[in-house]
């Protein structure tokens, strides 16, 4: 369900860490659009920029120079509080380390975010949606590593979010559960119209996307669309 | 050449420098009191037996109306005597310049050649400044310094006392300290006043002239050979005594500077024996808790040594010394603030009790065992830590540990009933998962509590005190004491003195009591019935009469084994051997003496003789005291008299003195307690969680949201600490209470609720604060490299 309408803007981002007495240079001048409704695949090495880039995009990191958009809503411009606030109304986000609370079970962890949320679905559909709905009053201990990624994905979509952001999702999963992992972020997307940017080192991902950006040095490298997606299942891991 | 793994062990103890500080203070807390307190208790002790080996102060005293010098061969007799020394000693009214109130002096005589070398036996003062009486001159006289000190007389100056009747001026030409006086209390009072009570040695030809006591003694004090039978010589004493008005031998614990000094080494010794074992305890809690934490954050690195063929012992030497290095930090610091506190408590001391010198000595085995304490601690703390990790294989240590296991339990299914939210829900499960920790952290918190209680109950227990004292039991605004016991007809005549309102008799007579084998010597006192200017109180508060029994003091009762019901043997040393039995029909309650209370009726009775007047208590108009003093100040039959509004006085100053600073200290060491567990549970449940906290932040949780779940088990643990502690600190409070008690005084159990507020109340804050300190970690927490990395 990809849009013309832009989700994400942003207009030569630089971003320069300094560790000891080097600069790194992560980001350097990235100008990019992405779209509301896309599946969004960014590819490339390691230390190339494109975790960066998604941490500015999801509130979480400052941004060195230039601007970043959130529809209207200049990200570059907001504060701790505005950041937070930012976080906590439209951004859902999937980490590799799937970073869930052992001490609550699945449908807590979902609960955590939906008692936060203005217009949150039930932790029940959420999990259902992630595919977990027969595991709901599992503890982290007692799920596999794709069952507590999909406990992320169900948390991160339960309040609705307009963009849901990825970083290697699948990257400390089998080929297998990396599959139903991607499945229920497909739906999400297919679904429920979630901007969704997914950050993987895994080049097989980029056939089940809308837009594949690629990155290198610290910049946009290409910017490609795909004509046919593949679904998951499909995809050559 | 440092060793990698020392190197190691400095860079991780520059890293947790907070946290090892915050252990560090709490163990030298331990270490400091230790050091004070122990070291007061010896360097009083051991200057005290000096001073009394110096200066040959008697072990055994008695007192007699008039007895002849001849007496003397009997009494060398007694088998075990070594040392006798006899003497005049007279209590006088003094009038002082500048002093509306009459004084108290006790008149003592010192041998005739005095001022040429001949020292008395016994009981020697030191002269301080000046010199000593010229044989013959009766208006020398040699005070004790502290009396000398209040009025800010100088060599020279002078006094009027009222020696048999007589206004004689007496003029200083030194002064003087004595065994018999380091702690100097008038008669009849209960606390130290140097400006009302002096003590006052004499030529002793000069001073058995005034009296007419020429070949004659009324005082005398011995000195036994080592393993004689003192209750053999008391006996013996008291039946050669008898006839010449003795009022019973008693032995050097009942002698009355001693006895006060002895009480304050018994709660010195307390409290060496109760706070610093709390202070060790947390501390060594407290290391294992952080060195527990740092051993699981380097589990792998543990493996890993072991993997490169380290020793378990080399690596659990290596988190042991850490803690050793806490430990000795610790330990320095509390040497340095014992040190400190300790020349403070020395310059207390010597305030009240008259040495020729009071030096804070510290002593090496003082200084070995609180090392040696507060070392073990951290040690003993650090090897509970240890143990688990370093004995895993390599293999295992190396990998990540199994993800903790939390299950819904009984409690849980509860606890969904009342719909928590989530955050809460985390709170609830990391208590359940880890109660043991979740104890021990209350536990710590609610020691914090109880010491705050422990420090501030005292002036409560005071403020009852005084309450008790002077306002339910004695209602008196002053007594007068008589030279000599007095027919009762003499109450007629203090009736007529200027401003006296109401007069009342008490007739008191040495005892002995005795019940099994249990003996005390006490004062029986015969009050006149309905007395309305003194009352007996049992501990319920209620009035308790003798009618044809006894009432004794709780604590008397308590010594003697006694029960009510049970009866008492009664002897008179002043009349005799005769035995007389009573039954005790009650209990007073009285945190002063050791009193013993019957009718007029029965000690006429018991003496067989008809009823006396040994000292009157007076109410007197307020606008006529001045007149009242004026009289007394030259009546002959006055020995002396005790205004209570300046023992109230005396006593709340001194309250005010001591307490004000003990206070201070106690709250800053409960403060300690409680910043010291809190801030280290609150760090290392952030290292702990940092994760967690991270992704809820990440989830667009915000930073009090965050704290909450972090602080909030912390605040949870400090709202069940601080009425645990309470309860704690109440229990700590009757254990010192207990301690504390002696033969002169029992402080009663009061714990106000003024007190359990403040004492919650600083522990709030101090938890508080370090929950704040923490606070800001989090809001400085990076939440991308937090999430970068795998746990």
């Amino acid at each position: 369900m990809a849009t013309t309408e832009r989700v994400f803007r942003t207009e030569k981002v630089t971003k320069v860490y300094h560790t000891g007495s080097v600069d790194v240079h992560a980001l350097r001048g990235v100008t990019a659009d992405l779209y509301a409704g896309e599946f969004t695949v960014l590819l490339g090495a390691s230390g190339s920029g494109k975790s960066t880039l998604l941490n500015i995009l999801g509130g979480l990191d400052h941004a060195s120079s230039g601007r970043v958009w959130f529809r209207d809503l200049e990200l570059t411009g907001l504060g701790e509080r505005g950041l937070t606030r930012y976080r906590r109304d439209h951004v859902g986000f999937v980490f590799q380390f799937y970073n869930i609370v052992p001490s609550l079970t699945a449908r807590e962890n979902v609960a955590l975010v939906t008692e936060i949320a203005e217009d949150p679905m039930t932790p029940e559909e959420a999990l259902e949606r992630a595919g977990l709905s027969h595991r709901m009053d599992h503890f982290p201990a007692e799920l596999s590593g794709g069952e507590q990624q999909r406990v992320a994905i169900a948390r991160a979509i339960a309040k609705r979010p307009e963009v849901l952001l990825c970083d290697e999702p699948t990257g400390a999963l089998d080929s297998m559960t990396g599959v139903q992992v991607l499945e229920a972020l497909e739906g999400v997307n297919r679904e429920l119209g979630t901007s969704t940017i997914v950050i993987t080192h895994n080049a097989g991902i980029q056939a089940m996307a809308h837009r594949v950006i690629r990155f290198a040095d610290g910049n946009i490298s290409e910017v490609t669309q795909n004509e046919t997606r593949v679904s998951p299942s499909e995809i050559v891991w | 050449m440092m060793q990698t793994l020392d190197r190691k062990l400095l860079r991780d103890l520059t890293r947790l420098w907070s946290q090892s500080l915050a252990i560090a203070s709490v163990l030298a807390v331990g270490v400091a009191i230790m050091v004070m307190m122990a070291g007061a208790e010896r360097s009083l002790r051991e200057t005290r037996d000096t001073f009394y080996e110096r200066n040959q102060f008697g072990e055994v005293f008695a007192s007699v109306t008039r007895a002849p010098i001849g007496l003397l061969d009997r009494i060398e007799a007694i088998p075990g005597v070594a040392v006798v020394e006899t003497r005049i000693r007279n209590p006088v009214i003094l009038d002082i310049e500048n002093m509306l109130a009459p004084g108290t002096g006790m008149l003592l005589s010192l041998p005739h050649s005095f001022a040429q070398g001949t020292f008395p036996r016994l009981n020697r003062p030191s002269l301080d400044i000046g010199r000593w009486p010229e044989a013959g001159r009766d208006h020398e006289v040699v005070v004790n310094d502290s009396f000398a000190k209040a009025h800010e007389f100088a060599l020279g100056d002078g006094f009027y006392a009222i020696i048999n009747g007589q206004r004689r001026h007496l003029t200083i030409v030194g002064t003087a300290l004595s065994p018999e006086f380091i702690y100097t209390i008038g008669p009849g009072s209960i606390m130290p006043d140097d400006k009302r009570f002096g003590v006052i040695w004499m030529d002793g030809t000069a001073l058995t002239a005034a009296f007419n006591q020429t070949g004659a003694f009324n005082d005398l004090s011995l000195r036994v050979e080592p393993g004689t039978n003192l209750n053999e010589v008391l006996r013996q004493l008291d039946l050669i005594l008898a006839p010449y008005g003795g009022t019973g031998a008693y032995l050097r614990k009942d002698q009355i500077s001693h006895s006060f000094l002895d009480a304050e080494l018994t709660q010195l010794a307390t409290m060496v024996k109760i706070v610093p074992p709390i202070f060790l305890v947390v501390s060594a809690f407290l290391v294992n808790m952080v060195l527990g934490r740092l051993v699981s954050l380097e589990r792998e690195q543990i493996g890993l040594l072991k993997a490169l063929g380290y020793r378990q012992s080399e690596i659990a030497w290596h988190y042991i010394k850490l803690a050793l290095c806490i430990g000795a930090f610790g330990v320095a610091l509390g040497w340095g603030f014992g040190l400190w506190g300790g020349r403070g408590i020395a310059e207390l001391y010597a305030k009240f009790f008259h040495f020729p010198y009071l030096v804070f000595v510290p002593y090496p085995s003082v200084y070995a065992v609180s090392a040696l304490a507060g070392v073990a601690a951290a040690g003993l703390g650090a090897v509970f830590a240890v143990h688990k990790i370093v004995a895993l294989s390599p293999a295992v240590a190396m990998s990540p540990p199994a993800p903790h296991r939390f299950r819904a339990g009984v409690a849980d299914r509860l606890i969904h009933a009342v719909h928590m939210r989530q955050t809460s829900m985390m709170i609830w499960r990391s208590l359940t998962r880890w109660p043991l920790r979740a104890g021990l952290t209350m536990l710590g918190i609610a020691t914090s509590a109880a010491v705050m209680v422990a420090a501030l109950f005292m002036f409560d227990s005071m403020d009852a005190l005084m309450d008790k004292a002077f306002v339910q039991l004695n209602r008196q605004d002053m007594i007068l004491n008589f030279v000599q016991d007095r027919p009762r007809s003499v109450i007629d005549d203090v009736d007529h003195l200027p401003g006296v309102m109401v007069s009342e008799g008490v007739w008191s007579m040495p005892v002995r009591l005795s019940h099994d084998q249990h003996e005390r010597r006490t004062v029986l006192e015969a009050r006149d019935a309905g007395s309305e200017l003194t009352h007996l109180l049992n501990e319920n508060d209620q009035p308790v009469e003798p009618d044809s029994g006894i009432v004794l003091t709780q604590r008397l009762a308590k010594q003697l084994g006694l029960k009510l019901g049970q009866s008492v043997s009664i002897r008179f040393p002043s009349i005799g051997d005769r035995e007389h039995k009573l039954a005790v029909v009650g209990y007073a309650a009285q945190s002063f003496g050791m009193g013993a209370y019957v009718t007029p009726e029965t000690m006429t009775r018991l003496t067989g003789r008809a009823a006396r007047v040994t000292q009157s208590n007076v109410m007197v108009d307020p606008d006529e005291i001045d007149a009242l003093f004026a009289v007394a100040k030259t009546t002959p039959a006055l020995s002396g008299v005790v205004e209570m509004r300046a023992v109230r006085q005396s006593f709340t100053d001194t309250i005010a003195q001591n307490a004000g600073m003990m206070t201070t200290i106690n709250a800053l060491m409960a403060a300690l307690i409680a910043v010291g567990v809190v801030y280290n549970a609150a760090r290392i449940q952030l290292s702990e969680r940092a994760r967690e906290l991270a992704s809820l932040r990440i989830l667009g949780f915000t930073n009090a949201e965050v704290s909450y779940i972090l602080l909030g088990e912390l605040a949870f643990l400090t709202l069940l600490a601080i009425p645990l502690g309470l309860v704690l600190g109440y229990l700590l409070a009757a254990g010192m209470v207990a301690g504390f008690e002696s033969d002169l005084y029992a402080i009663p159990l009061e714990v106000s609720r003024v007190t359990y507020f403040r004492a919650a109340w600083v522990v709030a804050l101090a938890s508080a604060l370090s929950a704040a300190v923490v606070w800001r970690r989090i809001d400085q927490m990076d939440l991308v490299s937090v999430m970068k990395t795998r746990e």
